[in-house]
């Protein structure tokens, strides 16, 4: 049986969303003219005011937000509403040095948890369920969000935050944890513990898993599903909108809602800024039509894929958005070809290797290099070299068919890359340009 | 008959070598016979020890992918010639060879010594050897040689 946090909504007609969605733009563009001085330079810049904005078939008129312009407004700048009226702010890892930081009112929080809630029942969780939320607690919204969630579902929350790996494994079987919320690549790290303790899926009480905050592929839910004896859904956000649960995986496992009562999405080109045809693969633009103290108008994500608005068996009417080939911010341009590390993972996963790999990228002689690093695993290792380098010349030849490009192949000690508790790192990228 | 040699995945990097020799010190392990295979970013290192499951648990919990594979071991007189009466026998039976490393033997004969042969089917090439009067050694027989 499906379960759902809020039917109505979540299973509204078009017409319906359509109208909640013009009386909240409306309201959010009066909102940001008003308290938000950023904007509404922005918008006289553009030539528009919020007289123009009658309804979503307006929205096009205004101008785009970028991750420059939360840069250059940090740290107060975008905000929508006084300090004294937030009350809590969450923040990205900065790992690519532009730290955005964001700003929530308790209303803002709430609407928030909400849109996690609705992603828990969607897995299949109730009341009934134990959830750990293996995400980081802290700046991160994945612990936060999944936590706050997990309490409206009313779900037993175990809030053990990411990392140490055997206290997470002892939780999930002494508590009998039922769900699991983390970064599927520390799922499939978990997943590989468990194994190596002689676990068997009967033996792991999961029966869901809600992984997000990383692209990743179908050929590693295939892995983490099978090692875990679970179901293993999606979930989609970012912190410049809240964080997890903008869109959700159902019982479908193939696209994501879109909680479209709170964000409106766009597909543009991201070259020409145009807006494509509904179904057109391109860069997601979300619009967050009633988070008030970071509200986020036409926010350029860098994410690139496709919506479709197909019938859903599971009964929900909002948008899918198919799973992103990556952040273009992901995205490596090797020798002029786009790479996305997903990509990468899917034909390691499909030669038999496991998801722990790392990009180099290098130039040498004003030519870049690309060098996959692979962990060595136990079913590929024979004593015979000329085996092992057959199944590396086979890796190279299928790196190459996918990416168009040839990539160098090392083999490395198991457990020599770094594994993420939080997000892992995939990509170094050495060149000096 | 035939003796299990551990067969070690190893990083072609500096001080990867002395990392895993470091463990099998510590466990105090003896290596009899020790071979390496490398290319240009991997290795695989070919130990013979005394006590196979010993030296495989321990590797293992050090993080190593470690594969036992079956080899030959034969004694041949320590002498111009030694080896080349074992090849013939493998070459008249078309048995294929892989590779082979010493062994070192710190019993009191001098005049003998043991080779590690890897190849395409070790039991024909056992009979063969036994056949022709040549002593194939045992998993037991290694620690007293």
């Amino acid at each position: 049986m499906e379960h759902y946090y809020q039917k109505e909504i979540e299973c509204a007609s078009r017409e319906q969303i359509l109208e909640i969605q013009n009386q909240k733009l409306k309201e959010q563009v009066q909102h940001v003219w008003d308290n938000v001085p950023y904007y509404r330079k922005k918008m006289e810049k553009a030539g528009v005011s919020p007289s123009d904005i009658n309804s979503v078939e307006d929205l096009h008129k205004l101008p785009f937000l970028s991750k420059k312009d939360l840069r250059d407004a940090y740290p107060y700048g975008l905000c929508g509403v006084p300090a004294k009226d937030c009350v809590r702010i969450h923040s990205t890892s900065g790992t690519t040095g532009k730290r955005v930081v964001a700003f929530y009112t308790q209303g803002d929080i709430d609407l928030w948890e909400d849109c996690c809630a609705r992603a828990i029942m969607a897995a299949g969780g109730t009341a009934d369920d134990v959830v750990q939320v293996s995400y980081g607690y802290g700046l991160f919204t994945g612990g936060a969000g999944l936590h706050g969630g997990s309490h409206k579902v009313g779900s037993l929350t175990i809030p053990i935050s990411s990392g140490n790996t055997e206290r997470q494994i002892m939780f999930i079987r002494d508590l009998s944890a039922t769900i699991i919320c983390c970064t599927p690549s520390y799922a499939a790290y978990l997943a590989e513990s468990m194994k190596e303790m002689g676990l068997k899926p009967e033996d792991i009480p999961l029966k869901a898993g809600i992984f997000g905050a990383e692209a990743w592929s179908e050929e590693m839910r295939k892995d983490i599903e099978n090692t875990l004896g679970i179901k293993a859904f999606d979930i989609y956000g970012l912190t410049e909108l809240s964080g997890p649960g903008v869109a959700f995986e159902c019982c479908e496992q193939n696209g994501m809602h879109i909680n479209e009562d709170h964000f409106i999405a766009e597909i543009i080109d991201p070259d020409t800024e145009e807006v494509l045809p509904e179904g057109s693969q391109g860069e997601l633009v979300f619009t967050a039509i009633d988070k008030k103290a970071f509200p986020m108008i036409r926010y350029r994500t860098r994410d690139i894929c496709k919506l479709s608005r197909e019938k859903c068996s599971c009964g929900r009417t909002f948008v899918k958005m198919a799973k992103p080939m990556g952040r273009s911010d992901d995205m490596l341009i090797i020798r002029g070809v786009n790479v996305f590390p997903s990509q990468i993972e899917t034909v390691l996963l499909e030669h038999g290797y496991q998801a722990n790999y790392q990009i180099i990228v290098g130039r040498v002689n004003n030519t870049d290099t690309l060098d996959v690093h692979v962990e060595m695993t136990p079913e590929m290792f024979t004593d015979n070299v000329m085996d092992i380098t057959k199944a590396q010349n086979e890796l190279v030849a299928g790196l190459k068919s996918m990416l168009g490009i040839k990539a160098k192949v090392t083999l490395v000690a198991p457990k020599s890359i770094t594994r993420s508790e939080g997000k892992a790192v995939r990509v170094i990228d050495n060149r000096k340009i | 008959m035939s003796v299990k040699q551990v067969s070690v995945f190893m990083e072609n990097k500096p001080g990867k070598m002395c990392e895993m020799t470091d463990v099998l010190a510590e466990n105090n392990i003896n290596m009899r016979g020790l071979s390496l295979a490398e290319t240009e970013g991997f290795g695989i290192v070919r130990i013979i020890v005394d006590d196979v499951y010993e030296t495989t648990t321990i590797l293992k919990d050090a993080g190593y992918i470690n594969k036992l594979t079956s080899v030959v071991i034969a004694e041949l007189p320590d002498v111009p010639g030694g080896l080349n009466q074992i090849l013939k026998v493998f070459a008249s039976e078309k048995i294929n060879l892989e590779y082979m490393y010493a062994l070192s033997s710190e019993g009191s004969s001098f005049d003998k010594a043991y080779m590690v042969f890897r190849v395409s089917d070790h039991k024909a090439a056992e009979a063969a050897l036994t056949r022709a009067g040549i002593r194939v050694v045992t998993q037991e027989d290694i620690s007293s040689l």
